[in-house]
């Protein structure tokens, strides 16, 4: 038995200590009024904390050593791609906190516990992304799955945000058994839970090709995955729960969970099952247009803001998937970039949604966007240019991740995918231009009231400066991608 | 282990997990039926790792079946809550009453 090795895991190690002890600090520094309504003192010592020991964390990653290493028996791995996404999926979260501090206190929701969920989640999304194995990759999962369905219920008083935790609960608990399901099944037909042995029964030279027990288990957890992922046809709970969830909890779950998820699939997919390609590649493609499409049309006729995020959100995954089904090194590297192309786009965009506030409540149609232009000239710029990048107009950051996502498709022979991609990203093309069109030729609506918190502006103002700044200075973002993905090939 | 053979426990859980996926999708009647058929389907794995577990002669797949346990006892606690939650703002829990956003 070799000594306890957690210097690879130290990010998570960190992260756990810091929930543990900010649970006790909230707690202790609650005080609770007559009412039983929170004072949100509590929140306002805990909610910096948090994101300060995510991008303690997040540091703590990218200097680690990258020599790949196992962890915890073997069912965490530590390499150059977890390191990359840990870092990527933390700094998000990070940002989606300081995105929504103001308003969850304007909403009355400024509870300490929302923050510590957050934390939690983090921690579940950054074992994912390096998880080892089938039992690794479940546990990881289920950490990053629970505190998301109390967040999405988090304001209790509210119809609406109970019914989207009551779906998105149901919905999640079912893609779990699911994935479940088809871990057993992956389980009893190889052997084995550890994906290096796996990789070795199903490697090159393997004996045996795939048992079909083994290929029925895989697209068990692949429908299990996409659930998580929101993609087509297991995207049922995605609008709703977007519109119905506090918008806060909507910008926590836009980010980092989904880059989180993907980095799971490709860990999978790449990883264990890297030569049996063919096998899943029909799966994943499937996904990617079905994905595509619908997140395309039925965007069209949305009138709410979140929802419409949701089905970008959906056609978006579809492109980040075009990526995967490839099947290539340089597909991994594309859809990588293309995630993190997006989720700075969504931070932003819901930078601009959490600025929609007016008369002391937060408005969610996109019709009140209308002629802000007139009023508020730099939120209406912001907002249009990340609504162009997510367009995919050249020269911002979104073209760029759409380009080579269809260039690694059809490298890889799959130019029909591209071409569809292609199709379906114009009829996006029109819900976002749409936006463009109301904020600056619509007649003014009344103005929104100016945003209060700075960490808001920050963000919204850093994701604007990237999506324009891409084209001048892309290099990192490719470095980062390739890095993760050479750790993959192995 | 020796007198039943593996399919059957197979042939066993397979029926558990449709009647658990069943039980999520035809049920119009109450929230908690969903939350008995989502530990129906966590059942049905369960048997799944034990069984396959004897039957190679692992126990990776037993330790996977605690630690699932441990999970849907979680995942249970938090169900209920939101239930509860959802329960004191519509004063139901009728499937067909979960429809304010349709998706």
């Amino acid at each position: 038995m070799p000594a306890l090795d957690l210097v690879p895991l130290l990010p998570e190690v960190v992260l756990a200590v810091a929930a543990l002890v900010l649970l006790l600090l909230g707690a202790a520094s609650e005080r609770r009024t007559r009412t039983s309504e929170t004072s949100g003192e509590a929140a306002a010592i805990v909610t910096p904390l948090v994101v300060a020991a995510l991008l303690v964390a997040a540091v703590l990653a990218a200097v680690l050593d990258k020599t790949p290493g196992l962890v915890l028996g073997g069912h965490f791995r530590f390499d150059g791609f977890a390191a990359v996404l840990k870092v990527l999926v933390l700094v998000a979260a990070a940002a989606s906190l300081l995105l929504v501090s103001s308003y969850q206190e304007d909403e009355r929701i400024d509870r300490f516990e929302f923050p510590l969920l957050a934390l939690f989640s983090a921690i579940g999304m950054s074992l994912m992304v390096s998880a080892e194995s089938l039992l690794g990759l479940y546990m990881a999962l289920e950490l990053q799955s629970l505190p998301l369905y109390v967040m999405a219920a988090f304001q209790r008083d509210r119809l609406r945000a109970s019914e989207a935790g009551l779906k998105y609960f149901v919905l999640g608990a079912l893609a779990s058994g699911m994935l479940l399901y088809g871990c057993s099944l992956v389980y009893g037909f190889a052997g084995t839970l550890a994906f290096s042995e796996l990789a070795a029964q199903f490697g090159p030279g393997a004996p045996q090709g795939m048992p079909i027990g083994v290929l029925v288990g895989l697209v068990f957890v692949i429908a299990g995955l996409a659930f998580k992922l929101a993609a087509v046809p297991f995207h049922m709970w995605t609008p709703d729960v977007y519109e119905g969830a506090p918008t806060s909890t909507t910008a926590f779950l836009a980010a980092a969970p989904k880059l989180a998820a993907l980095g799971l699939a490709v860990r999978l997919l790449s990883g264990p099952f890297a030569d049996w390609a063919p096998q899943w590649q029909q799966v994943i493609v499937l996904l990617a247009v079905a994905s595509m499409l619908l997140g395309a049309f039925a965007g069209l006729v949305q009138t709410n803001i979140k929802r419409l995020m949701a089905y970008s959100g959906i056609a978006n995954i579809g492109f980040a998937l075009v990526g995967v089904a490839a099947g290539t090194n340089e597909g991994i590297e594309a859809a990588l970039v293309y995630m993190i192309i997006y989720i700075v786009m969504v931070l932003g965009a819901f930078g601009c949604i959490l600025a929609m506030r007016r008369e002391g409540r937060y408005v969610e149609e996109i019709a009140e966007l209308a002629g802000l232009s007139q009023r508020r000239p730099l939120m209406a710029a912001a907002l249009a240019l990340l609504m162009f990048s997510l367009a995919g107009i050249p020269p911002l950051a979104g073209f760029f991740g759409k380009y080579f996502v269809f260039l690694a498709a059809v490298r890889a022979d799959l130019v029909w995918l591209a071409v569809l991609g292609l199709l379906a990203s114009v009829v996006a093309a029109y819900y976002y231009l749409r936006i463009v069109k109301l904020i600056y030729f619509d007649p003014a609506a009344e103005p929104f009231e100016p945003p209060a918190a700075p960490g808001l502006q920050i963000v919204t103002a850093l994701s604007v400066v990237f999506v324009l700044g891409f084209v001048v200075v892309p290099g990192p973002v490719f470095a980062a991608a390739r890095l993760a993905a050479a750790a993959l090939a192995r | 282990m020796s007198a039943i053979p593996l399919s059957h426990y197979l042939t066993f859980a397979a029926t558990l997990f449709t009647i658990g996926v069943f039980g999520i999708f035809l049920n119009r009647k109450n929230v908690i039926v969903i939350l008995m058929s989502i530990e129906l389907i966590l059942l049905a794995v369960n048997i799944n790792f034990v069984a396959f577990s004897a039957a190679l002669g692992d126990l990776l797949g037993q330790i996977f079946a605690m630690f699932i346990l441990t999970v849907a006892a979680a995942e249970a606690a938090i169900g209920l809550a939101i239930v509860v939650v959802y329960f004191r703002n519509r004063g139901s829990i009728e499937v067909e009453d979960i429809n304010l956003m349709r998706g």
